[in-house]
């Protein structure tokens, strides 16, 4: 035990006589944190839609005007062709084109009937689904009107159903909110992980290691003393990201209990830090640890629902989700800063992790080999 | 020195797949001695000196260090031994003082013993106003001394010395070995794996490693005498001309 | 020209042998291409969400059901009051809870309008407005199947037409962004450490004696990973052509020049990083920590750009994959020239030439 009390202190002054790597594991966090949020929202708005009317009556213009002012869209042009509009298109600067055929309002009063041809850009499937929907709406709620004008009064109905939506936790559908909590959480396990394998790995390249291997120091307690250091200092990030960026710039103040978000955070420390550990256990060099790291934490990145919804993903995936510990840390951050959620809630997820931080941490102690 | 064994092996062997490192060697150290444990680069050497640590287990064959055996016991092996690897031991980002500090701690020395023997080193070594300096700021020699003593700082039985005196000058490798002197006065055995010849003269007895085997094993004067020779290097010559194994 | 090679053989060795190494540099792309082409996705499927049925009436009903049928939702039947329903939500499981009000279809037929409510989890905006999107338009189908256009007058259809991609595949939009990411985060990554690693060493001062250019022997190590990466585009596109059935409707040619260029632009981030950067530790933290998630960003195929602030549109105009990204969606997916593209591809060549010169520029071989 006593061993221990060395070994941290030789770490900690290892690792504060190099102000680079600290100013660097400070700010890059910090700064992402300030600005990958405000970039990371999926609404879909400012649909660049480029208008094709043939017609040019009052009816079609107020087409237009509904459509301008909904708030979706944005009219990037009024052309007298199709190829020209497709141009648009071709140059990104289109998502939708909407063409309105000649005589568009005399043929729909005197045949009841018209059509309206829509273009669009598919590339990004949601944007155009989500866009067609819209539109769709607005030429919907066009034809009504047309209704009211043209239709006697008893004639002009037809049975509407009203969908209101409310939005529960988050009712003005901020992103930052949801994004800020895991964008939080994913810089603090690069940090933890990242740094703390690549410690591990420095010793075995330099060769330091050999000599710690040759005196009687236990192996539990050498891993132990490479995770503490980088535990403190990953929380401290964290607190950093939490109370000073979160708060600050964003105005996010977690709702549920803090008390619980930061034991959470201390067992899923272990767990990340334990991950990075055992990399290193495999590692020989720096770089084989870095890229062994990389791999995991990419994938990590990829399946624990941070941009993309673990509900979307096919069982095998889901799979995966399950097992990455990254996933339940982001849910735990959601839930305790958007819904209030405390530990009651959380029960399950501190079994899971504690199990996470068990099998990892062990795994690296028993890999670590004093004598190969 | 005097009759006890610290260290036996007993047909010592290391294998790296088809590769024979070590072949079957066995020889006797005794407590106090200062062993020579020669051979070119590549002739097996710091492979049997990391078996003898504990830090790689044997293929085959038998050895015990301090009594205690190199299969089952390794981590009490190392409570009895001091060590200086061949690619410095120390941290380059600590002081010499807190070198001194974690090594003692590690080996378990209470805290005022570490003071004193921190106190103890520095003037012994004359390093006093090195003391706060980061070991990396230090020239190679001192480094060296200083991995030297500390790990001798738990007066261990043993100390393995692999290849301590590379790359310095002759008059600091004559410094390191009045060290190795001293330290073989108070009693540590003293385990030294070298490639320099001339330092052959300074044990009480040697062991010349060719191709994995042990091909002589005595003292440096009976040696000189059994291959007609001035100097060690030409025992060496005479010995490892017919090595297959150059270098590593 | 023989040296060069030799040093570019050495480098070779040294990646090849490196498995550790190589399940980055080939796992990597293989791995998220197959997870973006399967698993990655703004789709939801059978999400579980709650009928708060007051009405039970036939049309109440009818909607329930069609709500159930296909496989968006999977449809529960339940009375909630506010508080359970807050506590369902706590759970986490249930996204949605429709309500249909008392007396639904009688105030539909008598008042021509009645209303259902849908309370969405918005923790997660993303998943609430795709819920609430395809409810939504199920509600609406079923309304428009209720009055079938044919028998009211003056009605207006829309005739649409997806292009591009007529399915609607996530794959277009992710592929040539997995590309941009894996072919500059990996080439940035491994050029700076691995230079750095020789600065660290005490090689490089051995190399800098020596009589060959020390501009060779930088080349030589982004020589290896050059490769590499061209052999992952080939990888990659093979993958998202056979397994995703992505398109590739324009010249492969000029989509190979491009990644080249793409792949020196990032050998050059990567040179000047290891010009700053003192450690290993430090070029890893300033190219992957520091570029990860920019990249992934700013590339713009996870998030619309159009979307950010326009501060944050100018900075993703810096990100050299950005420009890379539209190149090879015009393309491969529309099939366009060199006409086309050339804005951005000079732009790429700019910054390609930009990068390459400053890091030449800065390599003062230190030699502390």
């Amino acid at each position: 035990m006593k061993t221990l009390k060395f070994l941290l202190r030789k770490e900690f002054k290892q690792i504060f006589r190099n102000p680079i790597i600290l100013r660097l594991i400070l700010i890059i966090p910090m700064v992402q944190l300030l600005i990958l949020p405000l970039a990371a929202d999926y609404e879909i708005k400012n649909i660049n839609i480029a208008v094709v009317d043939h017609d040019h009556s009052p009816y079609s213009q107020k087409l237009l005007n509904k459509i301008a002012s909904s708030g979706y869209f944005r009219l990037t042009n009024f052309g007298s062709s199709y190829s020209e509009a497709f141009q648009l298109m071709e140059k990104n600067k289109a998502d939708l084109i909407l063409e309105i055929p000649s005589n568009f309002e005399r043929n729909l009063a005197r045949e009841k009937n018209e059509d309206l041809f829509l273009a669009i850009n598919a590339i990004n499937g949601t944007k155009a689904s989500v866009g067609g929907v819209y539109l769709g709406q607005i030429i919907h709620s066009f034809n009504q009107d047309i209704r009211q004008d043209w239709l006697p009064v008893n004639q002009t109905s037809t049975p509407q159903i009203e969908v209101a939506s409310i939005n529960w936790f988050n009712p003005f559908l901020n992103y930052q909110i949801f994004m800020v909590p895991g964008i939080l959480a994913f810089l603090v396990t690069m940090v933890g992980a990242y740094m703390c394998s690549l410690n591990l790995v420095k010793e075995k390249e330099i060769g330091t290691i050999e000599q710690i291997n040759v005196t009687p120091i236990k192996k539990q307690y050498f891993i132990l003393g490479k995770l503490i250091p980088f535990w403190l200092i990953a929380m401290f990030v964290f607190s950093l990201g939490l109370f000073v960026v979160a708060r600050l710039i964003y105005g996010i103040v977690p709702l549920g209990s803090i008390f619980a978000l930061y034991a959470f955070l201390a067992l899923y420390l272990v767990a990340v830090l334990g991950v990075g550990l055992l990399i290193s256990t495999y590692s020989n060099s720096q770089q084989q640890a870095m890229s062994l790291a990389f791999f995991f934490i990419m994938i990590f990145l990829l399946m624990s629902g941070l941009f993309t919804p673990i509900e979307g993903m096919p069982f095998w995936a889901k799979w995966i989700a399950d097992v990455n510990p990254v996933t339940y840390f982001i849910e735990v951050m959601r839930m305790v800063v958007m819904k209030g959620s405390g530990f009651a809630e959380l029960k399950n997820h501190f079994l899971i992790m504690f199990g996470f931080a068990v099998f990892f941490n062990s795994w690296a102690i028993w890999n670590y080999r004093k004598t190969s | 020195m005097n009759e006890n064994i610290v260290i036996k092996t007993e047909k010592l062997t290391k294998k790296f797949g088809d590769f024979i490192a070590t072949n079957e060697i066995s020889f006797e150290v005794y407590e106090g001695e200062i062993f020579g444990f020669l051979g070119a680069n590549g002739a097996g050497k710091t492979t049997a000196m990391r078996m003898l640590c504990g830090l790689s287990i044997p293929s085959s064959g038998n050895a015990t260090v301090a009594g205690f055996d190199v299969y089952r016991e390794t981590e009490k092996i190392k409570k009895h031994i001091g060590y200086m690897s061949q690619k410095f031991s120390l941290y380059e980002d600590l002081t010499t003082l807190e070198n001194i500090q974690f090594f003692g701690g590690i080996y378990g020395l209470p805290e005022k013993t570490i003071k004193e023997k921190s106190k103890e080193l520095i003037y012994q070594l004359g390093m006093e106003s090195e003391a706060h300096k980061l070991v990396a700021s230090l020239p190679l020699g001192w480094k060296q001394k200083l991995a030297f003593s500390v790990a001798i700082i738990h007066e261990p039985k043993i100390v393995f010395l692999d290849e301590p005196t590379g790359g310095v000058d002759p008059v600091t490798r004559r410094q390191f070995w009045d060290l190795i002197y001293d330290a073989a006065d108070r009693g540590i055995t003293v385990f030294v794996t070298t490639h320099y010849m001339d330092e052959a003269e300074y044990c009480n007895r040697i062991s010349m490693m060719v191709d994995g085997y042990i091909k002589a094993l005595d003292s440096p004067i009976n040696l000189k005498k059994q291959y007609q020779a001035q100097t060690m290097d030409e025992v060496f010559y005479e010995l490892a001309r017919g090595a297959q194994r150059k270098s590593d | 020209m023989k040296q060069f090679l030799a040093f570019v053989r050495k480098e070779f060795y040294h990646v090849f042998r490196d498995r550790k190494t190589l399940l980055l540099l080939f796992g990597l792309p293989i791995a998220q291409i197959i997870l973006f082409g399967f698993a990655l996705t703004n789709e939801i499927k059978n999400t579980p969400i709650v009928i708060c049925n007051y009405a039970n009436d036939p049309i109440s009903h009818q909607i329930t059901d069609k709500l159930g049928a296909g496989d968006h939702f999977i449809v529960q039947k339940q009375l909630l009051s506010h508080q359970e329903i807050e506590t369902v939500f706590r759970k986490g499981k249930v996204k949605l809870i429709v309500v249909f009000p008392p007396n639904f279809q009688y105030d539909l037929y008598h008042q021509n309008q009645a209303q259902i409510q849908l309370i969405a989890d918005a923790s997660d905006p993303n998943i609430a407005t795709t819920i609430t999107n395809y409810a939504t338009r199920i509600i609406m189908d079923y309304q428009q199947g209720l009055s079938p256009s044919k028998d009211v007058p003056y009605s207006i259809n829309t005739e649409t037409r997806m292009i591009y991609n007529p399915e609607l595949k996530g794959t277009t939009n992710f592929v040539p962004g997995v590309m941009a990411l894996v072919l500059l985060l990996i080439c940035v990554l491994m050029t700076s450490v691995s230079i750095v690693k020789e600065k660290e060493s005490g090689t490089m001062e051995i190399l800098l004696v020596s009589p060959f250019n020390p501009i060779m022997v930088i080349f030589s190590k982004a020589v290896p990973y050059l490769v590499i990466s061209l052999a992952n585009l080939v990888i990659i596109l093979l993958l998202s052509v056979f397994l995703l059935g992505m398109p590739v409707n324009g010249s492969i040619t000029l989509l190979f020049a491009v990644s080249a260029l793409l792949i020196i632009t990032a050998l050059s981030m990567g040179l000047l990083i290891s010009n700053v950067a003192d450690s290993q530790q430090s070029a890893m933290l300033i190219s992957l920590m520091g570029m990860l998630l920019p990249t992934m960003i700013f590339t713009g195929f996870m998030f619309p750009i159009e979307n950010m602030p326009w501060p944050l549109q100018l900075i993703s105009n810096l990100v050299p994959s950005k420009w890379y990204y539209i190149i090879v969606k015009s393309v491969m997916i529309k099939g366009l020239g060199f006409e086309d593209i050339w804005q951005e591809s000079l732009i790429l060549m700019g910054m390609t030439a930009f990068l390459l010169v400053l890091s030449i520029k800065k390599f003062k071989p230190r030699l502390s």
